[in-house]
Parts: structure tokens; C-alpha cells; sequence
């Protein structure tokens, strides 16, 4: 063994993990629920934001940082409107529980 | 802050992602998930804030999208869903693109030296095509689940086939890895030409991906953007060295894959089969020519009589009751029901609508306790000695030619409406479903079929009650 290991290495290791996590965690996820599942994983792979952030961010102004701001903008949008969508749904799953609640006490 | 430090905040904001998708494995910790979801991102956009050496543009945007995200999010109607979330993957798409443009033009504001590694550039290619095709991708699906067909073709919930499609999308496909291997072997001089041409031979794909696949296939379809837009983000974070950017979107990317594969096996079809589309286009004019049959038809006070008189009822609905928005029409009719002593419960199919799930958020919407809603593998054995199933807007699920071998649909697992004793089907005219069958469910004695907008014959069948 010679050298420092190639940073693909290393985001192939993390990767090939994440996708069995993923794998795991999903089949767990209620049916009833597969649309807001969809809408937080549509929240959550906007954390693309953070290389939008780095483009946008950087110290000149010029056309890359301004692609760099369309971008921020269209994840920010996918952040907000993702988390806050899924929120309204789940709390419409919630309503529910707290009547039945009710109903049997 | 250091490398280090980043690189630390980023792990807690991943493990947070984890755990906010586990949260959905029960509607009572899914709200607790979300929170989780909402601080990890909250903790990767300032970490990454930290690092940024101006702000102004980064304001801007997180100003105007995040304004523009949170009004939709509260306007959007639970009908809506499928578009919004077919939006919302093609921005993700956009965002990707967008990225490895801004890392072509300048690699050191992301870390890359410049000249750009050949590993990096290849990581490149890859994220940036997946991106490429996720956005045109789902504004064909978008436009195809906002039934904007009318004004735009290509937008047509039918599906659009031509000659040679599959032989074109090969050869483009090839096409576009030849100039990715362009920009990959290229010098920091020529690389935007392959870069570029590869780029937009990736939107143009997207495109021609997505016509040929018909509007019922959408649970499918929307899953698998789903699917891409994750690696897409995967592909960008390999790029950037960011292993939260790679953790984020390998999970999205198997959860979109996972639901792609459940949908497919609700409709016993092969991924393949759905996505080589143009399924329904030839069956259907074949299912016009048959033989004439007649059928019952009543009013909605009939049916209102039979449903008050029975003791058990199962609703069965589809994408007819989303169409119409007749889900508070449903609670209600549901809940004069139950006053009556009689036992209502409903029956969702996995394809039922046009995303999965999509039945389920409406009836949550409408207020329907959650424990009178039932997934098709547990209610199936119910339905035999059920009074009555009321069919709404639904088709192609409870098509007993499913259970008959050689028929088109065969193997498909369906709710077993045609073994209860008396079924209602509300339609709005004859015309087959979507796989272009015809239905014998609608031709037996025991059904009664009552024609009418869902919504409007529910509020009928409520005053009847």
C-alpha cells in the first residue's frame, strides 16, 4: 500500500453506505405516507443548496456566481416550500389522531 | 471555521436527513422527522454561509425562493400534489446544472484545483446530465399531471410515440456520453463546447424520456424523477468532495427508486415495460369495437337506499375522486353512514391516483380517522363478505379481467370489489380506463352503476341519506 486514498474512494464508501441506509430506512415508511415522503426528499436533495452557496459566495462577481444565485434561489424554493408542504400534509395526519383521541376518551 | 469543523457539521446535518425520512414510518413520529429534516438543513446552509466570502447574491436567492416555496406550499391544493412535487424535482434538476456550470467556469471557489482533475470532471458529467434530464423530465411530467395537453402536445396525458423513439433516444444517448468523454478528456481551453452540447443533448432526452409514458403510469414515472434528482445531487456532491451532498442524495435517490419498484409491482409491470411507455395507446381502440352489454345504471337516491342498508360498506377511491375533489363529499357521506350503525371503511389501492400515496393525503385532508383507511393487502380478504363497495372514480384496480389469464392486465393485484354482494360504481360515462380495457365489474348483475362528476353525486347521495 503506497499513498493517500483517493478522495473518490472515500465518496464511493460513503455512497455505496448511504444507499443501503436509504434502502433500509424507506422500506419502512407507512405507505399512507409515500407523499410526503416525496415532498421531504425533494426538501432534502435541495441541500444542493450548499453548492449553489459556494458558487454564489464566491469573491468576484461574474457569470458563474450568478449562476450560482439562480441556483441558491430554485433550491430555496425546493427547501421552503418542501419542508412546508410536508408539514401542512403531516398535519392533517395529525388532526386526525387528536379527534380520534378525543372521541375515545 | 476549519475543514474539519465543516466537515463535522455536515455529518450531524446527514445523520438529522436519516433520521427525518425514519420519522415517516409512523404518522405519529412523522412530524418529529420533519423537524429533524428542517435543523439539518438549517445547519448545512450555515455551516456553508460560513464559508461564503459574499452574501448579497446568496440573500437575494434564499429571499425570492424561499418567498416563492413557502407561498406555493400554503396555497397548493392536496389535488395538486402530483404537480407540485414534479415541479419541485425539476428545480432540483435545474439547481444541478446550474452548480457545474458555475464549477466548470471557476473550480476554486469550490476547492477543485484548477485545471479540473479528470476524476472530478468525470463526477461532473454525470451529475450534470441526471440533473439535465430530471428538469425536462418533470416539466413533461408536470405538464402532463396539469392536464395541460390541450394547449401543448407534448404535454398530453397520452402517451406520445413516434416511429424510431427508442432507436432516437439510443442513438442521442450515445451522442451524449460521447461529448461527456469530450469534456472529460478535454483541456481547461475546449471544455465548454462537449460541456455544453452534452448539457443540452441531456435536456432535449429528458424530453423524449417522458412523452411515451401515459398519464397512469405518473405513480411510476414521478417516482423515478424522484429517484433521479437524488443522484443527481449524489453525482454534484461527488464533484464537490461533499459527503453530506452524496449521504442526501443517495437517500432520495433509493427511496425514489424503491417507490418506483412498488408501484411497478401494483401494476405487475415491469420498470422497463413503463418506461419504454406508449401503453393504452393501441389496446384502447381495439376495446372500442366490442360487442354491446348492457348495464344497470340507478340514481344516487338508490344508491343512498342501498348504502344506509347495509352493514358494511367499503369505499374504493381513485383518481376520478381527486379530479373532482370530492374528498370532503366522502367524509361526509361516510360519517351520515356511521350514524346509521353502518360499518364504512376504505380501500386504497398503490396506484390509485397519480402519485404515490396520493389517496391517503386526500382523505387525511378531508379528516378521515386513519383507522378506517385500509392498504389493499389487508382489506382484499374483506371485501367477500362486505354489503357494499362503493367504487369511486376507480377503474383499472378493481378490473377483475386481472384475475383472467391472457387478459392484458393479467397478474395485476386489484381490490376484490366484484366479490362483495352489491357494488356501486361511479363513473362519469363508459369509457374504459386507462389500460383501455373494458371492465366486466360494470356488466354484473349485482353492480349498479351511477353516472355523474364523483363529487356531485356524493353530495347527491348525501341528501338522499
Amino acid at each position: 500500500m503506497h499513498g493517500a486514498i483517493d478522495p473518490t474512494i472515500i465518496n464511493l464508501t460513503v455512497f455505496v453506505l448511504a444507499v443501503f441506509v436509504g434502502y433500509h430506512v424507506i422500506w419502512n415508511v407507512t405507505p399512507a405516507l409515500h407523499t410526503p415522503l416525496m415532498s421531504v426528499t425533494n426538501a432534502i436533495s435541495s441541500v444542493i443548496i450548499v453548492g449553489a452557496l459556494l458558487a454564489a459566495g464566491a469573491e468576484t462577481l461574474d457569470f458563474g456566481t450568478l449562476m450560482g444565485a439562480v441556483a441558491v434561489g430554485l433550491a430555496a424554493v425546493n427547501v421552503f416550500g418542501g419542508f412546508l408542504v410536508t408539514q401542512r400534509m403531516l398535519e392533517m395526519f395529525k388532526k386526525k389522531e387528536r379527534k380520534e383521541g378525543k372521541r375515545e376518551a | 471555521m476549519t475543514a474539519s469543523q465543516v466537515a463535522l457539521a455536515y455529518l450531524v446535518a446527514s445523520v438529522l436527513f436519516i433520521l427525518a425520512l425514519k420519522g415517516l414510518s409512523h404518522p405519529e413520529t412523522a412530524r418529529r422527522g420533519n423537524l429533524f429534516g428542517i435543523v439539518g438543513m438549517v445547519i448545512a446552509v450555515l455551516t456553508t454561509l460560513a464559508l461564503a466570502k459574499s452574501i448579497w447574491l446568496i440573500v437575494g436567492g434564499i429571499v425570492i425562493g424561499g418567498a416563492i416555496g413557502a407561498v406555493v406550499a400554503r396555497r397548493v391544493q392536496m389535488t395538486q400534489m402530483p404537480e407540485l412535487v414534479a415541479a419541485m424535482h425539476s428545480l432540483v434538476g435545474m439547481a444541478a446544472v446550474l452548480i457545474a456550470v458555475a464549477v466548470v467556469n471557476n473550480p476554486p471557489a469550490f476547492n477543485i484545483p484548477d485545471p479540473m482533475p479528470r476524476g472530478n470532471r468525470l463526477e461532473l458529467f454525470i451529475g450534470t446530465f441526471v440533473g439535465a434530464i430530471t428538469f425536462s423530465g418533470s416539466i413533461i411530467a408536470f405538464g402532463k399531471l396539469a392536464g395541460l395537453g390541450k394547449h401543448f402536445r407534448l404535454f398530453s396525458s397520452a402517451p406520445v410515440v413516434f416511429k424510431g423513439q427508442h432507436l432516437l433516444n439510443l442513438v442521442l444517448a450515445i451522442v451524449m456520453i460521447g461529448f461527456g468523454l469530450g469534456f472529460f478528456f478535454a483541456g481547461p481551453d475546449g471544455q465548454w463546447l462537449p460541456f455544453l452540447v452534452m448539457a443540452a443533448i441531456a435536456f432535449v432526452l429528458g424530453v423524449l424520456i417522458i412523452i411515451p409514458i401515459g398519464g397512469a403510469d405518473m405513480p411510476v414515472v414521478i417516482s423515478m424523477l424522484n429517484s433521479y434528482s437524488g443522484w443527481a445531487a449524489a453525482g454534484i456532491g461527488f464533484s464537490l468532495n461533499n459527503n453530506m451532498l452524496i449521504i442526501a442524495g443517495s437517500l432520495v435517490g433509493s427511496s425514489g427508486a424503491i417507490l418506483s419498484y412498488i408501484m411497478c409491482r401494483a401494476m405487475n409491470r415491469s420498470f422497463f415495460s413503463v418506461i419504454l411507455g406508449g401503453f393504452g395507446a393501441a389496446e384502447g381502440a381495439a376495446a372500442a369495437g366490442g360487442e354491446q352489454k348492457t348495464v344497470r345504471s340507478g340514481s344516487a337516491e338508490d344508491a343512498a337506499f342501498l348504502m344506509s342498508n347495509a352493514e358494511s360498506v367499503i369505499i374504493v377511491p381513485g383518481y376520478g375522486l381527486a379530479v373532482a375533489r370530492a374528498q370532503h363529499a366522502v367524509k361526509e357521506m361516510a360519517e351520515k353512514l356511521i350514524e346509521k350503525g353502518v360499518n364504512v371503511r376504505y380501500a386504497i389501492h398503490p396506484v390509485a391516483g397519480r402519485m404515490p400515496g396520493h389517496m391517503n393525503v386526500l382523505l387525511a385532508e378531508a379528516e378521515v380517522p386513519y383507522d378506517q383507511v385500509f392498504e389493499m393487502e389487508d382489506i382484499n380478504s374483506e371485501l367477500g363478505n362486505t354489503d357494499v363497495v362503493l367504487v369511486l372514480g376507480a377503474n383499472d384496480v378493481v378490473n377483475p379481467l386481472a384475475e383472467q389469464p391472457g387478459s392484458p392486465i393479467y397478474g395485476m393485484p386489484i381490490l376484490q370489489a366484484h366479490k362483495a354482494r352489491t357494488v356501486l360504481v361511479n363513473k362519469r360515462s363508459m369509457a374504459s380506463g386507462y389500460a383501455g380495457l373494458d371492465n366486466p365489474l360494470f356488466y354484473m348483475d349485482k353492480t349498479m352503476m351511477v353516472f355523474g362528476d364523483a363529487k356531485k353525486v356524493v353530495e347527491e347521495i348525501v341528501k338522499a341519506i
